[in-house]
Formats: structure tokens, C-alpha cells, sequence
């Protein structure tokens, strides 16, 4: 003990280095432990992308899905890139990874009403091209069978128009029904009441 | 005496009821056609049972129920259907829904049918299963299956049950003049639920301005244990939760239902039809509707045949188009609009309104909200409109959630007290719609995602799959090769031309 003592006392540097070297070793072991131990599966920002998306599976993007855009994202990617979501995705996005709201990169295409692929049964010839395409397993039909969609499946994403070797699918958009019709927001200017007189030439909110 | 809470809010618009109290309920009679929207109420529509062309009869069922939430429909009177098709509904969307059209016969010709004599010998389901049968949607406005809120799950003790007579919305009289007409159904409806459910009390709350109903309430029910309680008039003390807590003191939690308190509420009209249901075997094929408002000559209460179109009732009523600008199904506080004066009287029609320009004049433009906080002190529900205003305005629904739209339940007192005449109900109908939209598509995009996730999981298996046969074909050719050369084991090109001798040999032999 004393000798230990009187070492240190003789080198004081050398001593404060293999101590420091020592505490390191340690301290790295733990932490590798603890990687190996507590190793995340997957990229959970990814996943948390992921959820926000709308899951088209269309491409749209650039990406081979929905899934990939995530990843890419959470890679460095910008948010802008997803037509179907919207303004509505690009602000959760934000929300999430705490960015500036940006507009939607209008190079991938415009955010537009929801549609679904309907196919002609009289035209269609049973390819299965159109099978292969759907990244939802939305459509339904064999070789040589006439094909169809399954409404409440299909996502949209167009990407099955393009294989179609007859041009027998359109995108039709979603009719509102009784069951999704709502309330719209109040719109003052559509009461056609005059605030004031002069209003009386300055109707539906047109600048005089 | 019981005690009477009171609930935070409320309003005092004027009640305009007399115009229509006075004299006896009407019956409206048989129009040419009828038109029964296949959907009346909430839930899944029924699914029409009729073809073109066939002859229906009084009280026949003409459309099932499909599923649990879903209620059948019968033929209000006997006639030919005439057709099947979309027709223009009592809808705010103006859209057209699916109907059974019947062109009546006027010989109002009766089904084979028969009632229960004794209700207490039947077990509480298969009184339920009449009522469902039967075709009952709650009477009261919002059309919501009886026989769903009877069917409470095993474990939930009900101790109270509670007939709605309180109708405060201003100028509906129709369970009023029930209430005077027919108030030993009502107290038979009572005894028939209470026999369902098991209760320890029964209670019949009534607003204070129907004196001459609730002292004929009073006398039909001595002997039972059926108690009537008035209360003091204030709207929206008809809402199910605003009466729950006047007469029980306690509130529904937020979210959840009467029946976690261990109550169940119906209305006095789903109780009469109950009583009709069980003791004559009657479905529900006619209501009692009130038509008032000043652009009527004689407001007055009619019992209807269901499908019948609103302008029929309307010209019984001495309607006077030029003096109406719209027509308003329900009452003033919480009814719409209707697209067309054809549109046809379906199970929730309680009221149809014919006001005069004067009389419900059209709102004047909304204005800047000044944050009096007078809609706060209206709401019924605790909520804070002003806030809610905001939010709605701006989409956020995380934070309309967070303060409770969803309690809202649409009355419209927050937009009445208001100054400046914000239609504030409408913003909240708005966004509570386009909560729900989201949370289906937050739904169908998981359900999106599952599916593509299970299809590259498949995709690679095939990748997977093929790859490996083809090694294992690989693997097989080069073993053989290797065996050729090798020389052990015989030549397969020799051993095949060997076999196909001996067959050949075999062949010439036999």
C-alpha cells in the first residue's frame, strides 16, 4: 500500500494517465455492452415518418413506396415530396421533426381529390399486368380472367394505369355519399346579405 | 318530493308551443304515394324484401334489418310498390337516398297480426326482439335503434330507467299532445321497458310548461311505480345527459353512455310505439309530427303515415308558400333545412317549421367574436364555444379534442347567445366531421400499409423461393455430371437407351 502510494506520489502524471486510460476502458465496456444489449431494431424515426404518411405505396415521391420516402427522410430527405398527403402530411412532418413548414414540390405532382381505379370488365383481357403493379394487392382477377378493383382497398396511386396494355383502367374520383357528407365551414360571403350598402356591388367577396 | 338539480348553461328562447297545443291530434290520412327511405335512423340501412310491382299490405315488412345497429321497415298502408330508386331525403346535403316508393290503394288493408296479451309472461329478450322487429328507432330526434340501447351488456345493472317528455326545443308540441292523448301508452310502454330491464325506479320527466300533460301522466300512472317529475323549463334540458342530471343529480361521464351510470333513456313516443308493438303486434309505421310556424293557417299536431311528403302535411296545415322562405325539419334550435317541401316524413320527424321571414329571420353576417364569454356561460355541456371557435377555425383538432368537442352535443344555445352571430354550431359539426374522416383514414392508411408490408413480405419469399430451387437444380445437374465422370454408377444415357430396348422387347414379345 505504502509503495503503491509512494509511486504516485513519485509520478504524478503517469499516474493521472493510467487512470484515465483505466476509467475509459471501463466506461467503453459499458456503453458496448450496452449497445449490444439495448439495440434498437430498425430506425424509429423512420417508423414514426412512416405512420404519417399516407400510404399510397405510389411512387410518387421518387421512392419505391411509402416505407423508403420514410427512411429516406429520416435520412436528410426533404418533406415536400408527397402529393396524396398533402399540406396536411407536410405540416405533421414538420410537426414531428420540428422543420419549417415548406410547399409541396410541385415537380412530383399536385395534391388532388382522392380517386379510385376502376377497370372496364368489357375491355380488360386478363394480363395481370395490372396485378403485378398494385403495391396494396387491390385488384382482383387471374390470367385470362376478367380483372377488378376492390374499392375499399385501392389507394389511388395511378400505378396501375400505365402497365395496362389495353387502357382499359381509369382513375374515377370518390363520389360523396349520404355517409361522408359533411357540415362544410361557415362561409360569410355565400349568406348574400349586405353588410353595408356599398357591399350591394362588391358581391361574393370580389375585390371593388 | 324528489330533488331537482340543475345543469350548468342553458337558455330561455322564446317557447312559442301554444300555436300548435291547441286541439286534438289529427290523423293526416293516406297520401297518393309514400316514400320510405331505406335509412331512417342510425346505423346500417335496411335492405329492401319488395319487387317492383308487388302488392304490399298494411304493417307488412318491406326492408330488413342488416346487422346488429340497423332497424327493419314496414309498409305504413297497403298499396303497390312502384318503385325502387334514389329518391330527395329530409338530408342538410340534399342528396338523394334509396326508397321504397308504394302507390297506396286507400283500403288501408291490415297484415295478419297479433299483440301479446300478456307481456309479463315473455322473457326480456324476446320483448326486445319484438321491439327490434318492430322496427323502433328512438322517436326523439336522432333515430337511434331501440332495441340496441335495451340489449345492455350482462354485467351492467340498469337501476333507473327514464322517459324523456321533456321536449324543450320551442315550437314542437308533438310529445306534448301525446303526452294528453295517450298517456296510458305511455305508462304501458314504461311498464313493458321496466319489465325488460329490471329497474328499481322509473321516472317520466316533463317540463314544467305541459301542466295539463303532466297532470294526465299523473293520474295514468297511480298505482304504478312509475313517478312523473317536473322540472323547470330551460333549453336544452331535453338533451339525454342535461335530464339525466336534473333528475339524478349525477353526470354522464365524458365519452361514455347512461348506461355506465346504470340508466337508460327513452323517449315518451318510443315508449308509445313500444306499447303499440307488444300488446297489438303493430309495427311502427306512423308518428305524431307537429306543423307550425306562421306561414301555416292551422298549426296543429298530425299522426302520419311514415313516407308521407312534408307538402302533404303542410296542406292540411293551410300552408301559404308565399309567406315561407324555408322549411326547417325539427325545431328552431337544432333542425335543418330541407331541400324540397317532397321531401317525406321519416321516424324522427318530430316537427316540420313553416316560419314567416319575420318570425325566424335570416341571420345577419357573422362578426368578429369579442370574447364575452356568453357562450360559455350557455353551454350545457361545460365546453368553452369561444375556444372551440378558434380551434375550428384553425384545424386543430388535437387541441378541439383535447377540449372536448365531442361532448358537444350540437344544441345551439353557444350560437344564440352570441353577439355576433357566429354560427358557431355549424364550425363544431365541421370539425368534429372532419376528426372522424381523419381517424378513417389514419385507419384505411394502416390497413394500406399492412398490405403492402404482407406483399414485399411475399415478393421476397417468391425471390427466395426461386433462387432456391434453382440451386437445388443446379446442385442435382452437377452431382450427376460429376457421377458420369466419375464412372461409378452406370452411364444415365446408356441406362435409358438400355430401358427403352427392354420395353421395346417386351412389347414385340407380347
Amino acid at each position: 500500500m505504502t509503495i503503491m502510494l509512494e509511486w504516485i506520489t513519485q509520478y504524478p502524471l503517469l499516474t493521472a494517465v493510467i487512470a484515465l486510460l483505466l476509467m475509459g476502458a471501463v466506461f467503453g465496456a459499458i456503453l458496448g455492452f450496452a449497445a449490444v444489449k439495448f439495440k434498437t431494431e430498425g430506425n424509429p424515426i423512420a417508423d414514426q415518418i412512416n405512420e404519417l404518411l399516407p400510404q399510397t405505396q405510389c411512387g410518387q415521391c421518387g421512392f419505391p413506396g411509402c416505407r423508403p420516402y420514410s427512411q429516406a427522410i429520416a435520412d436528410g430527405e426533404s418533406i415536400n415530396k408527397c402529393p396524396p398527403g398533402g399540406e396536411s402530411t407536410i405540416q405533421a412532418l414538420a410537426d414531428l421533426l420540428d422543420m419549417e413548414i415548406i410547399p409541396l414540390d410541385d415537380e412530383h405532382g399536385e395534391e388532388k381529390t382522392k380517386t379510385v381505379a376502376y377497370i372496364h370488365e368489357d375491355q380488360c383481357i386478363g394480363c395481370t399486368k395490372c396485378i403485378q403493379a398494385c403495391p396494396v394487392d387491390a385488384i382482383l382477377g387471374a390470367a385470362k380472367q376478367m380483372h377488378t378493383v376492390i374499392i375499399s382497398e385501392c389507394t389511388g396511386c395511378d400505378l396501375c394505369v400505365e402497365p395496362c396494355p389495353v387502357d382499359c383502367i381509369d382513375m374515377l374520383p370518390l363520389e360523396e355519399t349520404l355517409q361522408s357528407w359533411h357540415w362544410a365551414l361557415p362561409n360569410p360571403v355565400s349568406r348574400s346579405v349586405e353588410i353595408i350598402a356599398s357591399d350591394a356591388n362588391n358581391k361574393h367577396g370580389k375585390a371593388a | 318530493m324528489r330533488k331537482i338539480f340543475d345543469f350548468h348553461g342553458g337558455i330561455h328562447p322564446p317557447e312559442n308551443k301554444q300555436q300548435s297545443v291547441a286541439g286534438a291530434i289529427e290523423l293526416a290520412g293516406i297520401p297518393a304515394q309514400l316514400t320510405l327511405p331505406l335509412s331512417q335512423h342510425i346505423g346500417a340501412a335496411a335492405s329492401p324484401l319488395v319487387v317492383l310491382g308487388e302488392r304490399v299490405l298494411k304493417g307488412q315488412l318491406i326492408a330488413q334489418a342488416k346487422g346488429f345497429v340497423s332497424v327493419p321497415l314496414h309498409a305504413p298502408t297497403s298499396g303497390v310498390v312502384s318503385a325502387l330508386e334514389n329518391r330527395l331525403i329530409a338530408h342538410p346535403s340534399g342528396f338523394t337516398a334509396p326508397c321504397i316508393v308504394i302507390d297506396t290503394d286507400g283500403e288501408d288493408e291490415w297484415i295478419d297480426h297479433a299483440g301479446t296479451e300478456d307481456f309479463e309472461s315473455l322473457q326480456p329478450a324476446e320483448l326486445v326482439n319484438h321491439i327490434r322487429q318492430a322496427g323502433i328507432a328512438g322517436m326523439g330526434g336522432a333515430g337511434f335503434p331501440c332495441a340496441v340501447k335495451l340489449s345492455v351488456k350482462p354485467d351492467t345493472k340498469i337501476t333507473t330507467l327514464i322517459l324523456n317528455g321533456t321536449e324543450c326545443e320551442p315550437y314542437i308540441t308533438a310529445d306534448d299532445a301525446l303526452m294528453r292523448e295517450r298517456a296510458e301508452l305511455i305508462v304501458r310502454g314504461a311498464s313493458i321497458l321496466n319489465h325488460i330491464l329490471k329497474t328499481n325506479e322509473v321516472l317520466i320527466g316533463i317540463e314544467d310548461n305541459k301542466p295539463e300533460g303532466i297532470t294526465t301522466l299523473k293520474t295514468a300512472a297511480e298505482g304504478s311505480n312509475i313517478e312523473v317529475v317536473a322540472f323547470p323549463t330551460k333549453y336544452p334540458s331535453g338533451g339525454e345527459k342535461q335530464l339525466i342530471e336534473i333528475l339524478t343529480g349525477k353526470q354522464v361521464p365524458s365519452g361514455g353512455l347512461p348506461s355506465d351510470l346504470g340508466i337508460v333513456c327513452q323517449n315518451v313516443g318510443t315508449a308509445v310505439a313500444i306499447a303499440n308493438a307488444i300488446d297489438r303486434g303493430e309495427p311502427l309505421i306512423s308518428r305524431i309530427t307537429t306543423v307550425t310556424g306562421e306561414a301555416v293557417n292551422t298549426p296543429k299536431n298530425f299522426e302520419v303515415l311514415l313516407g308521407t311528403p312534408m307538402a302533404f302535411l303542410l296542406q292540411r296545415a293551410g300552408y301559404q308558400s308565399k309567406k315561407n322562405k324555408r322549411l326547417i325539419m325539427g325545431g328552431p334550435m337544432m333542425g335543418f333545412t330541407t331541400p324540397d317541401a317532397n321531401v317525406p316524413i321519416v321516424k324522427t320527424t318530430n316537427c316540420i317549421l313553416a316560419p314567416t321571414e319575420n318570425e325566424l329571420p335570416t341571420p345577419p353576417p357573422a362578426q368578429a367574436c369579442i370574447r364575452c364569454g356568453l357562450c360559455a356561460e350557455a353551454c350545457p355541456a361545460s365546453l368553452l364555444p369561444q375556444q372551440l371557435f378558434w380551434f375550428s377555425q384553425g384545424k386543430e383538432f388535437e387541441k378541439l379534442e383535447a377540449h372536448n368537442l365531442f361532448d358537444c352535443i350540437e344544441c345551439g344555445a353557444c350560437s344564440w347567445v352570441c353577439p355576433s352571430n357566429i354560427p358557431l354550431v355549424q364550425y363544431y359539426r365541421n370539425s368534429k366531421a372532419e376528426i372522424i374522416q381523419t381517424r378513417q383514414e389514419n385507419q384505411t392508411s394502416e390497413q394500406s400499409r399492412t398490405r403492402f408490408e404482407a406483399r414485399e413480405q411475399r415478393l421476397i419469399k417468391q425471390v427466395k423461393e426461386r433462387e432456391e430451387k434453382r440451386a437445388a437444380r443446379k446442385k442435382a445437374a452437377e452431382e450427376r455430371a460429376k457421377q458420369a465422370a466419375d464412372g461409378d454408377g452406370e452411364d444415365p444415357i446408356q441406362a435409358a437407351i438400355e430401358r427403352a430396348k427392354a420395353k421395346k422387347a417386351a412389347q414385340e414379345n407380347a
